[in-house]
């Protein structure tokens, strides 16, 4: 066990995990955000620079502080260390400057992205970034692409966060799905442009945090904030059958995996699922899904009141409580 | 005459065959090592030596080699960085087109050291004419019983191959270095774990430079402690240092550590003063991405002291006053030279080879670029200097490999040294303009 101490929080987390995992036990309130890291994909993050933390202890045995900032989702606890995270102005500034990295090509086409509403960048900027660019150069750009019948790749949207290319990586099996040229050239390429054929390549719709890759399914048929998410679920023979329905009226818009708190997929699901199954006889209702309210689609969105879920902290406590135990 | 170990026998002529290099007391170190060495006594005469890393960093080798895991039953690796990609440097060029077996030499006595039995030399594309060379002297040690199986009847295994980079700058990092060895893309790894735990294919692996490989011959033969006597300090050795610009002899020579910055770049024995007897601005000392400094700051140390080549002299004063020895990439410029032209060549070559792996450095370097070619073309505005210097700020530490550091350096040093020269750029973009343009046309009809 490690003693990790956070924006002045202590928690006792298990050893190995990332500064990232244990700030997410604490709270959202400590957690730094994250662009490309996605628990579910191995070897993810580390490339968007979001999550940069202060590290001003190393650990017990050596206190000596970190020389540089580190990426939190990729740096592992150790016991003794302290970490700024919100109350470090390096670590403000710095993730203030990335924000602008972010936006620097980004072409803030939101009234016309299909993604906005439920983009990462958009919530990014708006809780880190400035109000003003400080650049008027031209924005990089490029020619939309297909990848298969059913997502689309406008890579001029794309941040490079590598997560669809772990999903092709990872997930499907082999990897047609790559990153092309590099520095700000950088492509996401289906190498050759072929069409991806494989029983859960949808997911990369799923883990792409911005507008990038989108359902053609779907695409510029309704703003995410007309839709109402449902939970439900299907017998599938190949994955959980656990999704999200976005519901317009009676008529089943969309179908995605369900995202936990931090945005990311619960549990990916295949692509019967997802772009086979839209009628609601195929599924299941559960009821609403849970939407945070300070999302553009909790308007009008009712939901059962329930806890918010807690944190299942099975060998992990918080030091208050565990404080509270022994008295 | 300075001590000169590595170029010891440059003039000989043949020395790049393997015959001459024999007679010349060459591959004597094997025999010393297998015959009559442990491998940790090797290590420890490393150690001792006081040899540096000489590709850019200074990290002490003995020490990294100490750090290498050694768990049973994994193999281990060592890796030759030859990806020598830095502008402004080319001693590694030279030193393995002229004496290649002195790399081999130096490779199969330190993976006896390290306990390896596969080497890998990875060399940057564009030095395809070497790899030949290599590949030749490389076929003449295993002729001649050096590489291979059993090597001089003490059951030694070791095989030893060329591997060709296709010419990026990032893969002179040496994580990157490794995923294009494994013919992956070539981006740097987040460390840690660092490659002495998980490098090549997973294994522990060393990576080192040309220069410092080469140079294990000699402490081998002659001791670590006779190296360690050789320069100054904690700069123990001997460097090559490749000289270019605006000097009567530009090239690569080998300096014992210690000499000072005005005898090398004014003395016939190196650079031999500057050209067309011009007035020195500046110097980038140790190849492009270390900072820039002004004749007065490069040629003494802050407390007015005659500065040295060595580790700490130059970096005497950080960043503020000092530089770096870095890779040995020693750029003179003239008074006649640009300051904001040059750091707009330095600034296109680092967004051309961002690997795009993270934000800072894949958007900032291509933002450096753009505002630096807008001065260039004499759009600039005062607004845009604090810009960039703002932007290298935000670059400078905050990406996974020392590209983005690479990449903020010299803009900051360049706005930190010569901020009144940027700010005549943008008000006056004409009048201190050089020809830049080589005018074809009218140097055909004078001809």
């Amino acid at each position: 066990m490690a003693k990790v101490t956070i924006d002045g929080r202590v928690i006792e987390v298990p050893d190995g995990i990332t500064i990232l995992q244990a700030a997410r036990m604490i709270g959202p309130e400590v957690a730094p955000p994250t662009m490309c890291y996605h628990s579910k994909l191995k070897t993810s993050g580390g490339y968007c620079r979001t999550c940069l933390v202060e590290v001003t202890k190393g650990s017990e045995i050596d206190p000596r502080p970190m020389p540089k900032l580190v990426a939190s989702c990729r740096t592992n606890v150790m016991d003794g260390m302290e970490v700024g995270n919100l109350s470090s102005p390096k670590v403000i500034e710095a993730r203030k400057s990335v924000v602008e990295f972010l936006l620097l090509n980004h072409p803030l086409d939101c009234p016309i992205c299909d993604q906005a509403g439920e983009c990462h960048l958009q919530d990014l900027s708006y809780e880190h970034g400035s109000s003003k660019t400080r650049t008027d150069f031209e924005r990089r750009t490029f020619e939309k692409i297909s990848i298969g019948e059913k997502i689309q790749l406008h890579m001029t949207r794309c941040i490079l966060c590598y997560r669809c290319v772990k999903v092709a990586e990872q997930i499907t099996d082999g990897r047609v799905h790559g990153v092309i040229n590099r520095g700000d050239h950088s492509e996401i390429s289906t190498y050759i442009e072929q069409a991806i054929d494989n029983d859960f390549s949808g997911n990369m719709i799923d883990v792409c945090p911005v507008g990038a890759l989108t359902d053609k399914t779907f695409r510029f048929k309704s703003r995410v904030w007309f839709t109402k998410p449902v939970l439900a679920h299907r017998n599938c023979e190949k994955c959980s059958g656990n999704v999200n329905l976005w519901f317009k009226g009676d008529e089943v818009l969309r179908v995605t995996g369900r995202k936990d708190q931090w945005g990311e997929v619960e549990e990916f699901i295949c692509n019967t699922c997802r772009y086979d199954k839209k009628a609601t006889s195929d599924w299941t209702v559960e009821g609403p899904s849970h939407v945070n309210r300070h999302s553009v689609i909790s308007a009008n969105h009712y939901e059962v009141f329930t806890k918010p879920t807690e944190f299942k902290l099975n060998d992990v406590k918080p030091l208050a409580i565990q404080e509270g135990d022994k008295s | 005459m300075g001590k000169k170990i590595l170029l010891a026998h440059d003039h000989v002529p043949g020395i790049q065959g393997y015959e001459v290099y024999r007679q010349n007391g060459g591959y004597a170190s094997v025999e010393k090592a297998i015959k009559t060495m442990s491998a940790e006594a090797l290590v420890e005469e490393v150690k001792k030596s006081g040899l540096r890393g000489r590709g850019g960093a200074g990290f002490p080798t003995g020490m990294k080699w100490s750090f290498l895991a050694k768990p049973e039953g994994v193999a281990r690796y060592l890796v030759c960085n030859a990806d020598e990609s830095e502008p402004g440097t080319f001693k590694d060029r030279y030193l393995m087109s002229r004496i290649p077996h002195i790399l081999v030499e130096g490779m199969i006595t330190s993976s006896f050291a390290l306990g390896v039995n596969t080497a890998y030399i990875y060399i940057r594309g564009e030095y395809y004419y070497i790899v030949s060379i290599l590949e030749k002297a490389i076929e003449e040690a295993y002729a001649n019983g050096w590489l291979g199986k059993n090597i001089l009847g003490s059951g030694y295994n070791l095989d030893l191959y060329v591997q060709v980079g296709a010419g990026a700058y990032i893969c002179g990092e040496e994580t990157a270095l490794l995923e294009s060895l494994e013919g992956k893309r070539g981006n740097p790894r987040i460390k840690p774990p660092f490659p002495a735990i998980a490098g090549l294919y997973g294994c522990p692996t060393v990576v080192n430079n040309v220069e410092t490989l080469a140079a294990v011959p000699f402490i081998v033969n002659n001791g670590g402690e006779a190296y360690a006597q050789i320069g100054i300090g904690k700069s123990a050795g001997t460097k090559l240092i490749s000289a270019s610009g605006h000097i009567n002899k530009p090239g690569v020579y080998e300096i014992e550590m210690g000499i000072t910055v005005e005898d090398f770049i004014y003395s016939d024995e190196y650079c031999g003063g500057i050209l067309n007897g011009k007035k020195l601005k500046a110097v980038v000392a140790g190849g492009s991405s270390v900072p820039v400094l002004p004749a007065d700051k490069i040629l003494t140390t802050p407390s007015g002291e005659k500065r040295l080549m060595s580790y700490e002299s130059l970096a005497d004063g950080g960043f503020a006053s000092g530089t770096m020895l870095g890779s040995g990439g020693f750029i003179v410029m003239d008074e006649t030279t640009s300051i904001v032209e040059n750091l707009f060549t330095f600034a296109r070559f680092y967004h051309h080879e961002s690997c795009g792996q993270c934000s800072p450095c894949r958007e900032g370097t291509a933002w450096m670029e753009k505002i630096l070619h807008k001065m260039i073309d004499g759009h600039g505005t005062i607004e845009d200097v604090d810009l960039l210097w703002e932007i290298q700020a935000k670059i400078e530490g905050n990406t996974i490999c020392p590209l983005g550091d690479a990449a903020a350096w010299p803009v900051a040093s360049a706005i930190r040294h010569f901020r009144s020269e940027f700010e005549e750029y943008v008000k006056n973009p004409n009048s201190i303009k050089v020809v830049r343009h080589y005018d074809l046309t009218q140097n055909l009809v004078n001809a």
